[in-house]
């Protein structure tokens, strides 16, 4: 007899069998040495999760209930395969140039990396596969149930609910470790995908087994089953045109959206030749898989009482003819369906939950500074991790609510017409340019509101969540809107109703929002990049080397970094390959550390996009033309920090030389003026020490000579003194330090006292007056203005030349202003000096010992300047003529 | 008859000076008080010695020393130059002119005396 207690184990250790074969899988991924895991077998093996519990054992009850409907399930799939250059071979390219992980990802990736797209895939996707988990834990349980009913030492009941928990559980736990040991940039999984090509071989191995059991076993050879199938209801069933249709397109477009399948077939692919292979062998599989179906179900139907569940068959059969060994190895090509497919489908789910749910929340949550922080891996991580066990939890759960109870193949249609949903937008997306993310969130949104309706709503069963009454009439009595019979249509197959309307309905409301919506341009770039993926991207399989790459490389690095740098780069690492020459096999390594040279250079993102631009390895997507332009931006913007700095740097620079110009010309002008402060003092003191000596050493000077050379030292003595208080004067007035002292007065006092101390009463110059228009009251420093009266007065007194020197003193008012002109009737300066009478030290009457040492007008023009007025000279007046200009403030301050 | 010198030198005081100490040693003392025609006074006096001071009306000592320097008559004749700039440039300026002496202001009278003598031996 069967025992439950040996089935137990042999399922622990088959479950040890994939462990190990996923853990060496690994390891030797790990090593390089996994080419074998390349392999088209192993690629077409993989694509067998599609052959879940649900064709294993379900096609078989499909068969016994509806005859050969059961074959469109494969029909599909093996349209696709069939015509994978169209489809398929897109999709793989497509996958593989833009990084795609999910079919939430690709979707997204496509509309603009919209993430609103990308979550709601996400959720439609977990929603969609949830029944099927469901389905799998169900089969697992019913078969395990059918066990214990056939042993009779069992004391297990026969429907444990506990059994679905184990089995949920175990397979959380596997999934967990093999599908997020660790993170993979690409999203593969080799452990995993080897156990699952070994589950595909088993459960194929099994139902075959199962099969020749059947036909020659039981049925008597080819022919007498042949003759029971034509004596059974199958072979009578007449074929629904209608629902054939609508299923084979059905399962095919699940065959494309189904998240598990677009895992295997897009995400695990190694290399797009796999397809070629797989194009063939697969629907080979599945005509292997359904071969024997039909004889199973007509066997079993004859052979096993009226009542007996035709979902168990491949179970029931074995077991009824005695056959233990073969009914274990059924039990386990059942298992191995269910796992395989729950494994894969919680690891593209999680993947997807992690990456388009968790991980947008967390990073707007935390914040920009933890996006480089080292523990986002764990994260990632343990969000999976999380992520599997819910997505199991809610397919346990699922499974309790629903009760178990509905057929499997009816549990694995509302799934596909759920994933089905994805198509409009996924087509669409690879297919037509003028696709938008407001048509695909439009048509998506419709598709599920649908679906939900028509077909999950109502798969609950009646009083769940749909009443009868609104199956029946519709909610609120409207009867256009049953489930099913929508807008009245009615008769119709409620699986193909639902799909009808709801892909009819998602596809037009896709076209028409697409139509009516105008995309962004990050949505119009990956439009393109997707619909024209063949043009963008080179054979992946071109650049596998070849010293053509390398010498594009070389080009282009010496355009980056300078011919020396990247020529010594080059020839040291092709020496490092033990190479002559300077062109290195371009190696992976050597392809990552030119990128990391070159980023230093040009940015990490320009680096990447011209490496891989050369390599052919991988188009350039747009996020990195996104990132190349942000560089650019940096680049730019750094750049014109540098103009403004070298700007600012030129004009310092000018400033600067500036400043030295002037700072020479001073200290040319501090020589002069030195020199000939020297020589203003040291004329002076020869005269004294001349004089001192003679008066020393001659003791026979006449008295008169001796008074007169006394008088000499004295004057000498005198001009001195008047020289240094000059100059000190001077040295105030230009410093700026000088301390006016203003007040009022009026202009013919200060012009009287200048008259009379310029020491003109005793003299022949003769000075010309209206005392009338000098009466004008103001307000300066009167005595610093009598100065420059003063000496204007002396000038005249000692330079005017003519037999009867006369000097005019004119006052006037003009606008702001009071006017003071000091007209002399001798030959003037002459034009040339004009311009320097009042720089120090000119003296413009050479040869003469005029008692000064030519700082008077020099202090002249720092007083004016201090009172705020000027003085000028003013040409062709005959004589020497000079301007005394004073402000009208300081003037009409006192009247 | 003593030796002939001419002063060209435009301070009265320094020249009435000069002249006094000049004269009580026994020299010959003619004055002139302009750079631009001193030139040609010193072609006309024809001095032994000539006591050149830099900074003069019209044109300066140097100028006239070097015109003294490239006539054959006066290429040879003693100059005493007389200078109140005393940097070390002008020295080194009026040595490279071929002044024969350089004294800066204020001179030690027995200094220009012996310097004299120096030059023109009796």
């Amino acid at each position: 007899m069967a025992s439950l207690n040996l089935l137990i184990v042999v399922c622990l250790v088959y479950v040890a069998l994939l462990f190990a074969v996923a853990f060496m899988a690994e390891r030797a991924a790990l090593r390089g040495r996994a080419a074998f895991l390349r392999s088209s077998v192993v690629y077409t093996l993989s694509l067998s999760i599609y052959c879940t519990a649900w064709t294993f054992y379900g096609a078989v009850g499909y068969a016994a209930r509806s005859g050969m409907e059961y074959l469109t399930i494969y029909l599909g799939p093996t349209l696709v395969m069939v015509g994978w250059w169209w489809v398929l071979r897109k999709l793989v390219r497509i996958g593989r140039t833009q990084r795609i992980t999910s079919v939430a990802d690709l979707i997204s990736s496509r509309y603009g990396k919209s993430n609103t797209l990308a979550v709601f895939v996400t959720a439609l996707a977990v929603i969609g596969t949830t029944p099927y988990i469901a389905l799998q834990l169900q089969s697992v349980t019913l078969s395990f149930a059918s066990f214990a009913r056939a042993d009779p030492s069992s004391a297990v009941p026969a429907d444990s609910r506990s059994t679905a928990l184990w089995v949920a559980m175990g397979l959380a736990f596997f999934t967990i470790l093999f599908g997020t040991r660790n993170l993979d940039a690409n999203e593969r999984h080799h452990g995993v995908v080897m156990a699952i090509a070994l589950e595909a071989v088993v459960k194929l191995f099994a139902l075959l087994a199962v099969g020749v059991f059947v036909v020659w076993g039981v049925g008597g050879g080819i022919e007498a089953t042949l003759a029971r199938i034509d004596a059974s209801e199958i072979g009578q069933w007449q074929m629904d045109g209608g629902r054939w249709a609508g299923l084979t397109m059905l399962s095919a477009a699940a065959f494309l959206t189904l998240p598990r399948m677009f895992q295997v077939l897009v995400v695990e692919n190694e290399d797009e030749h796999q397809l070629r292979t797989a194009s063939w062998a697969f629907p080979a599989y599945l005509m292997a898989m359904s071969l024997f179906v039909v004889p199973i179900a007509v066997v079993g139907l004859e052979v096993l009482p009226p009542g007996a569940n035709p979902d168990q068959f491949v179970l029931t059969v074995p077991l009824s003819q005695g056959q233990d060994k073969l009914a274990m190895l059924s039990f386990l090509g059942g298992f191995s369906s269910a796992t395989s497919m729950v494994i894969v489908a919680a690891i593209a789910l999680s993947t997807m939950v992690s990456n388009h749910v968790v991980m947008p929340i967390w990073l707007r949550f935390a914040g920009g500074g933890a996006a480089v922080a080292g523990d986002v891996r764990h994260l990632v991580l343990l969000a999976r991790r999380v992520s599997i066990a819910v997505i199991l939890g809610l397919g346990y759960l699922y499974y309790r609510v629903s009760g178990g109870g509905t057929a499997l193949a009816a549990i694995g249609l509302v799934s596909f017409a759920g994933v089905a949903q994805f198509l409009p937008a996924l087509m669409g997306g690879i297919f037509w340019r003028g696709a938008t993310r407001i048509g695909a969130l439009a048509g998506l949104g419709t598709g599920f509101v649908i679906w939900c309706y028509s077909l999950l709503l109502p798969s609950f069963g009646g009083g769940i969540l749909m009443t009868d009454a609104v199956m029946a009439y519709g909610p609120w009595g409207i009867a256009w809107l049953r489930p099913q019979a929508l807008f009245g249509i009615e008769g119709l197959d409620p699986l193909v109703h639902a799909v009808m309307w709801s892909l009819g309905l998602n596809t037009v409301v896709f076209v028409t929002g697409s139509l009516l919506s105008f995309p962004q341009p990050l949505e119009r770039l990956q439009g393109a990049q997707f619909v024209n993926v063949f043009e963008h991207s080179g054979n992946p399989q071109s650049w596998s080397g070849g010293t053509a790459q390398s010498e594009d490389l070389l080009i282009m690095a010496q355009r980056m970094m300078g011919p020396a740098q990247a020529q010594a780069l080059f020839q040291a690492e092709a020496a490092r390959q033990g190479l002559a020459g300077y062109l290195p096999e371009p190696t992976p390594e050597f392809l990552q550390r030119l990128e990391r040279e070159l980023s230093g250079a040009v940015g990490a993102a320009t680096a990447h996009a011209m490496v891989g631009q050369i390599m052919g390895a991988a188009t350039v997507s747009v996020e990195d033309l996104l990132a190349v332009a942000d560089e650019t931006a940096q680049m730019m913007e750094y750049s014109s920090q540098l103009e403004a700095k070298s700007a600012e740097l030129t004009r310092i620079a000018g400033q600067l030389r500036e400043a030295n110009e002037k700072l020479t010309k001073l200290s040319v002008q501090k020589d002069a003026f030195l020199s000939q402060i020297s020589h203003e003092l040291r004329t002076p003191m020869t005269s004294i020490r001349a004089f001192s000596e003679i008066l020393r050493d001659a003791p026979d000077l006449s008295s008169h000579d001796m008074t007169k050379y006394a008088s000499i030292i004295h004057d000498e003595a005198l001009r001195l003194t008047r020289l240094l208080d000059d100059l000190l004067d001077l040295s105030v007035l230009e410093s700026g330090q000088v301390s006016l002292n203003m007040r009022d007065g009026r202009l013919v006092s200060v012009i009287d006292q200048a008259v009379a101390a310029a020491g003109v009463a005793e003299e022949r110059l003769t000075i010309r007056r209206d005392r009338t228009r000098e009466d004008i009251g103001l307000t300066s420093d009167l005595d610093r203005l009598a100065q420059v009266f003063i000496n204007l007065i002396a000038n005249a007194r000692k330079y005017c030349d003519a037999t009867a020197p006369l000097l005019s003193i004119e006052v006037a008012q003009r606008g702001n202003a009071v006017v003071v002109d000091f007209v002399d009737n001798g030959a003037g300066i002459p034009t040339d000096s004009q311009a320097l009478v009042f720089e120090k030290f000119s003296r413009v009457a050479e040869g003469e010992s005029a008692g000064g040492a030519g700082l008077g007008l020099a202090i002249c023009r720092e007083i004016m300047a201090r009172l705020g007025g000027e003085i000028t000279y003013l040409p062709g007046q005959g004589g020497a003529a000079f301007r005394v200009i004073l402000p009208v403030a300081a003037m009409r301050a006192a009247q | 008859m003593g030796k002939h010198v001419l002063v060209i030198e435009d301070e009265p005081n320094i020249i009435e000076a000069i002249s006094f100490i000049l004269m009580r040693d026994g020299w010959a003392v003619h004055t002139h008080s302009n750079g631009n025609d001193a030139v040609a006074a010193v072609a006309a006096h024809d001095p032994d010695l000539v006591i050149l001071d830099v900074m003069l009306p019209g044109r300066s000592g140097y100028d006239i020393l070097t015109d003294l320097r490239a006539a054959p008559a006066t290429r040879d004749l003693p100059v005493l130059m007389l200078t109140a700039r005393g940097q070390a440039k002008d020295r080194e300026l009026a040595e490279r002119l071929g002044a024969s002496r350089f004294m800066t202001k204020p001179f030690s009278n027995a200094e220009v005396l012996e310097a004299l003598r120096d030059l023109v031996p009796s």
